[in-house]
């Protein structure tokens, strides 16, 4: 079930809860104040993401941006967080960071691709 | 699959060798007819084959195989891939005789987007061959898990599962297998049990004598794995055909033309009708290819495939666009 993020709000949460039933993470740039105290951003490019692995603090929102000209998805392994929808090229998709965890993710289009996120309160 | 090379055969009554045969891959791009009779591989290019006027005699059967058609793709490797798509199709619209019907194995679109998939269709409108039968590419099932693939293409054909199914014509057995679905991080394409399951049971009553031909969109050999250009579940689909007497698998994926035979089987990929790939391990990654604007056509094709009752081998012709 949602672990609800201090900060995040109502609509975001419901948003999460109706497309996943459950979730660690929630959509971003929902923050109360209209701010986020980190980017953290990765890079798709070359049929990778970049970085591999990141490490982030709850709460912090979590941006990948596609720099290839093939499409690519991010998706969560064992479906923990919201996936994204095929992100043509220079396409963002972003998650706020939910409860402290490792999460495997990956491109469903090109599998080779994965990545992690590390969670840290 | 143990061999990565996607090279075996070498000597035959064409006095083909290894190198002769690596020539030919080269020709591929300009249009080959190859012909494979118990693994003995004979090759002619479109050239030489219109000036001897030697086609083959009169087939039992003749269809075509188009391939990764990328509707709604639109960077610098092909701006206008609807064009090249339309300009596929005259060329089918072209031939003396028509093909009994398509096979499409996979990427119909970019994005799996309805619009795309509108264009496709209504474009596919103009060819005179009707009957086309589909599987679907990775990029057509991108966020539905092939839902809406599955309600446009293959309501004729009552796909099982995720959308696998088999056909009849001619005496040739069909096989149309999705393995584009339900892909594991960091694993290849996959069949899954339930495809495989069926598969063993769809062949069981079938006499060795048959012809098979399987479609499918990734390879079902190990081309590249590194850039995940291959099946993680092939063998297990494969072993359940090889006591047939002649296999002929096809697959799209990888835009270009590549071919394998190990005994009674041969493996081929077509060329798309969008954009090349680089061959595989040139280059940084797998993604479109961009080749000079005069040099693309040559680059993008179909294939025409014809089976003549009695001979044990199915010729398999590449065609470009230029």
């Amino acid at each position: 079930m949602i672990t609800p993020t201090p900060g995040i709000k109502t609509t975001a949460l419901l948003c999460a809860i109706s497309l996943l039933n459950f979730s660690l993470f929630a959509l971003a740039g929902e923050m109360k104040d209209g701010t986020i105290a980190k980017q953290n951003r990765i890079e798709i490019k070359d049929f990778a993401f970049d970085p591999q692995k990141i490490t982030v603090k709850s709460g912090e929102k979590i941006t990948w941006i596609n720099r290839d000209g093939e499409p690519h998805t991010v998706v969560s392994v064992g479906k923990k967080f919201q996936r994204s929808p095929g992100l043509d090229t220079d396409q963002e998709f972003s998650i706020t960071a939910g409860a402290p965890g490792t999460y495997e993710y990956f491109c469903s289009v090109h599998p080779k691709m994965t990545g992690t996120i590390v969670v840290e309160k | 699959m143990k061999d990565h090379n996607h090279i075996l055969h070498n000597v035959d009554s064409d006095g083909i060798d290894r190198r002769g045969f690596l020539k030919c891959m080269a020709w591929a791009g300009t249009g080959v007819l190859w012909t494979v009779s118990g693994g003995v591989l004979v090759s002619k290019t479109l050239a030489q084959i219109t000036k001897a006027g030697s086609l083959p005699a009169v087939t039992d059967l003749s269809f075509l195989q188009i391939s990764d058609s990328h509707i709604g793709f639109s960077k610098d490797a092909n701006k206008d891939v609807t064009e090249t798509f339309r300009i596929a199709l005259d060329r089918i619209n072209a031939m003396p005789t028509q093909p009994a019907f398509l096979l499409h194995t996979g990427d119909i679109s970019q994005l799996s987007k309805p619009e795309e998939f509108d264009t496709f269709d209504q474009v596919l409108k103009s060819c005179k061959t009707k009957d086309v039968f589909y599987v679907p590419g990775e990029h057509d099932v991108i966020n539905d898990g092939g839902k809406l693939f599955r309600d446009r293409y293959l309501k004729s054909v009552e796909g099982k599962g995720s959308g696998w199914y088999s056909f009849n014509k001619n005496g040739v057995h069909f096989i149309g297998l999705v393995n584009v679905l339900n892909l594991q991080a960091g694993g290849l394409g996959q069949l899954g049990d339930e495809q495989l399951e069926w598969l063993e049971d769809d062949v069981k009553g079938l006499s060795a004598e048959t012809p098979i031909v399987v479609f499918a969109h990734i390879p079902l050999w190990a081309v590249y794995p590194k850039w995940g250009w291959g099946t993680d579940d092939s063998e297990r689909a494969l072993g359940y055909l090889k006591r047939f007497g002649s296999l002929t698998v096809l697959n799209g994926h990888i835009h270009q033309v590549l071919r394998k035979v190990e005994g009674n089987v041969t493996f081929h990929t077509a060329m798309s009708t969008a954009f090349p790939q680089p061959e595989p391990g040139k280059g940084p990654n797998p993604g479109p290819l961009k080749v000079p604007a005069e040099k693309l056509r040559s680059m993008l094709g179909l294939t025409s495939v014809q089976y003549k009752q009695g001979k044990s081998a199915l010729a398999v012709i590449d065609s470009n666009l230029s």
